[in-house]
């Protein structure tokens, strides 16, 4: 087996690009239909085999290009230069490795080391900090303890000859030392560079937003939204249901075709199941600072979700920020949002009222209401006769609370006066969560 | 496959020679990838922007090996009796109607019920032959002696059921007909998928294709390519449009102008005899190359400074 290009395969499926096992084997089969003499071509031909999508494709490239790099023992001095330099020092060493490196054997070098470096199955390393032991491991497996006796075994000797010998070797040792730590540094680039963002992206999804750095907020986009994504597509199919009672006759005779035109199976007309109609209304003001950004992340990934939406955002006064969500990128429009209604005080009341004076009509069996918000209305009015016909109206209404259920109703929180009029009361506060809730309501 | 076709594909560069023959200059990328569909028989998929070449490139391809291309147009409700087969249910009835007095008598003789059921029995699959089968563009793939170029247009426009589907044959090249067995192509068809990303598709479709990303094409490809469709545009000409079809595309629009756009602008320029562009022209022509009315407005009152750096740049040329 082709053990080096396994372990490509290995570091591109590190990268972050899905290589199944049948892709495996049709990289193989492409490898053997191209050969390795030209580099491009078979960087392309790779691309198209193992990257299926735009993405994939330019983190392919970039895996390709750290995997296919070998610098090692480039600046390794020459044998001529090195005896110009050390012309007294002629004497010969008794270890194979101080032998590659008293004549600069670059070839030889590079191979040895690529040899100690599966040995030591460098691949599996996952952190920075292990670098270091496994550079140690690849040196000893170089043959760095007889290199290291002989040193210290010339040194005893004593003689000015030998003495030189020795200085050279030393000077071996710490520039095999330094090429095989770089060389340990790009090996962390191709194969952990894949694992250690999988652990932290594992880290994001199931920490509360509120505890979440400014400098997560980018890598928290790319969740969310291959979270919506990967809703989308679950969800993208339209279900049919039978609409019993209403024959699809021209289903039927071909159905029924194999009986010759007896009619033992029936075919039912289908009904066409839309994909839900959401109505959602997100708090941004003061008390849900720390959290606004990712109510509205969340906000806008519903967006990219549902087909059917209209978003609403509120501090104290409502809008409607369909349009905005719509039509922005990511970052403006939770700027833009933030800009126009952020941070005032909160008034759930009045931002019901505002929603009951404009779009309460927009409400009707089938439109699901989705709050996001923590309910804590500055002792103002909760308006909870808007919040019992909003319930009377829709088909659910789910109410989504960043803050955990123990803190419900403690001081100015109407969360639990609110409670009453939710189909669904749940706390989110993570990725993880806002996962759980949007597959709930999809599925149904 | 048959020794010609065999060597039309011997290598990458006779595979990019022979589209420029048929009239498609390709990036080395595009020829690679039919060079690989054919070598290792697994069908692309070709994803980019409307208007880059897509389709051009299997027609391209059918026409270059001398295959017949079937086109097959996905849409949200395609089904298989509209993709695979369809039994001719007229002819079935319209046979069984005039055999029956042939039926009657050939049944009159056998004396008891079960013989008469071992009688039809002998006769069984008369009526669901190949005879009355109706092939549609999957099927016809399949059956075609010589081997065909299908095309799957617009894949993503059909439901995901249908692309579940498609699976059996891109994998296998076969198709199974409950009434009849499985169909197995004698040459494998060379297959083009085609798709815009309205959606994004199953991961078990894309695993048993090659992925081509078609992107638009840089400023020497697109001359090429103009001078190919459009010959009778002066090279100086072909040079200021190309180069400010590559400005246009750096602008924040809607939707980006690509190679069928440009290609047509190019045909109206040259229907209006134009020697050189010139901003007044340009911009009454704008609507063959923007196909949104904001990208319009956005873009015409920036028209002169783009001409004039058109202009220079493919004087610098």
């Amino acid at each position: 087996m082709n053990q080096p290009f396994l372990r490509f395969l290995q570091a591109v499926r590190g990268a972050g690009v899905r290589v199944s096992v049948s892709e495996s084997i049709d990289a193989f089969k492409t490898l053997d239909l191209i050969g390795y003499g030209d580099r491009q071509l078979l960087k392309d031909s790779l691309g198209l085999v193992l990257a299926k999508t735009e993405e994939e494709k330019l983190r392919f490239a970039e895996c390709f290009e750290l995997y296919f790099t070998r610098k090692d023992f480039a600046g390794a001095p020459s044998a001529q230069e090195r005896q110009a330099a050390d012309h007294e020092a002629s004497g010969d060493s008794e270890t194979p490795l101080g032998r590659m490196l008293l004549s600069g054997d670059q070839a030889g070098l590079a191979t040895a080391m690529e040899a100690a470096a599966n040995a030591a199955q460098v691949s599996e390393i996952s952190f920075f900090t292990q670098t270091n032991i496994y550079a140690r491991r690849i040196m000893e497996s170089m043959g760095l303890e007889p290199l290291e006796a002989e040193i210290r075994r010339l040194r005893a000797l004593g003689t000015p000859e030998a003495e030189a010998t020795a200085d050279a070797l030393d000077r071996g040792r710490t520039y095999l030392g330094q090429q095989v730590r770089e060389f340990m540094e790009r090996q962390l680039a191709v194969y952990a560079q894949g694992k250690s963002q999988a652990l932290r992206d594992d880290f994001l999804q199931n920490t509360r937003l509120s505890n979440l750095d400014r400098r997560d907020f980018q890598r928290m986009k790319v969740i969310v939204r291959a979270m919506a994504k990967r809703l989308a597509t679950r969800h993208a199919r339209i279900k049919r249901t039978a609409r019993r009672g209403q024959l699809d006759v021209r289903r039927m005779i071909r159905h029924n075709m194999h009986h010759d035109g007896m009619m033992f199976r029936t075919a039912w007309k289908k009904r066409k199941i839309e994909r839900p109609r959401v109505v959602a209304i997100c708090d941004v003001s003061g008390s849900v600072a720390a959290v606004a950004q990712f109510l509205l992340l969340f906000l806008y990934s519903l967006n990219e979700v549902l087909s059917d939406i209209r978003s609403f955002a509120f501090s104290s006064s409502l809008i409607e920020v369909s349009e905005i969500l719509e039509r922005q990128g990511i970052e403006d429009a939770i700027a833009q949002i933030l800009k126009d209604i952020g941070f005032g005080s909160t008034n759930y009341g009045r931002a019901l009222a505002d929603f009951k004076a404009g779009w309460i009509d927009k409400v009707d069996n089938k439109t699901t209401v989705i709050i996001i918000g923590d309910a804590r209305g500055n002792y103002t009015d909760p308006r909870l006769d808007i919040m019992k016909s909003l319930y009377e109206r829709a088909k659910r209404v789910i109410w989504l609370n960043p803050e955990y259920q123990s803190s419900w109703g403690s001081g100015d929180s109407d969360m639990l006066r609110y409670r009453p009029f939710c189909h669904l009361a749940a706390v989110c506060n993570s990725v993880r969560h806002l996962e759980r809730c949007l597959t709930a309501l999809l599925e149904d | 496959m048959n020794d010609i076709t065999q060597q039309k594909f011997g290598s990458i560069e006779t595979v990019i020679d022979g589209l420029a023959t048929a009239g498609y200059i390709c990036s080395r990328q595009i020829g690679t990838a039919v060079y690989l569909a054919q070598q290792l028989q697994k069908p692309v998929l070709v994803e980019g922007p409307a208007g880059v070449g897509k389709t051009e490139l299997a027609k391209a391809t059918a026409s270059y090996f001398g295959l017949p291309l079937i086109r097959m147009q996905c849409y949200e409700g395609l089904d298989e009796a509209k993709a695979l087969y369809e039994w001719k249910y007229g002819k079935q009835l319209l046979y069984t109607q005039i055999l029956k007095d042939k039926l009657g008598e050939s049944l009159r003789d056998s004396d008891s019920l079960p013989a008469a059921l071992e009688r039809l029995r002998s006769l069984d699959d008369v009526f669901f032959s190949e005879q009355f089968l109706e092939a549609r563009p999957l099927l016809k793939a399949l059956q075609q002696p010589a081997g065909a170029v299908l095309l799957v247009d617009e894949v993503d426009k059909a439901d995901q059921e249908f692309e579940a589907f498609l699976l059996e044959i891109l994998s296998d090249f076969q198709v199974t007909i409950p009434e009849i067995g499985t169909i197995t192509a004698g040459v494998p068809p060379i297959v083009f998928l085609t798709s815009n990303n309205t959606r994004d598709l199953g991961d078990a479709l894309k695993r048993r294709c090659l992925h081509l990303h078609i992107g638009f094409p840089d400023g020497g490809l697109e001359e090429r390519i103009i001078a190919i469709k459009v010959p009778g545009v002066a090279a100086s000409l072909r040079r200021q449009i190309v180069a400010l079809v590559q400005q246009m595309r750096t602008l924040d629009m809607r939707k980006l102008p690509s190679v069928s756009e440009t290609i047509d602008w190019a045909r109206v320029l040259l229907l209006l005899h134009a020697e050189r562009l010139e901003s007044e022209m340009v911009q009454e022509t704008l609507n063959v190359l923007l196909k949104y009315e904001e990208d319009i407005e956005a873009v015409r009152n920036k028209i002169p400074g783009l001409v004039l750096q058109a202009t220079r740049d493919a004087g610098a040329v």
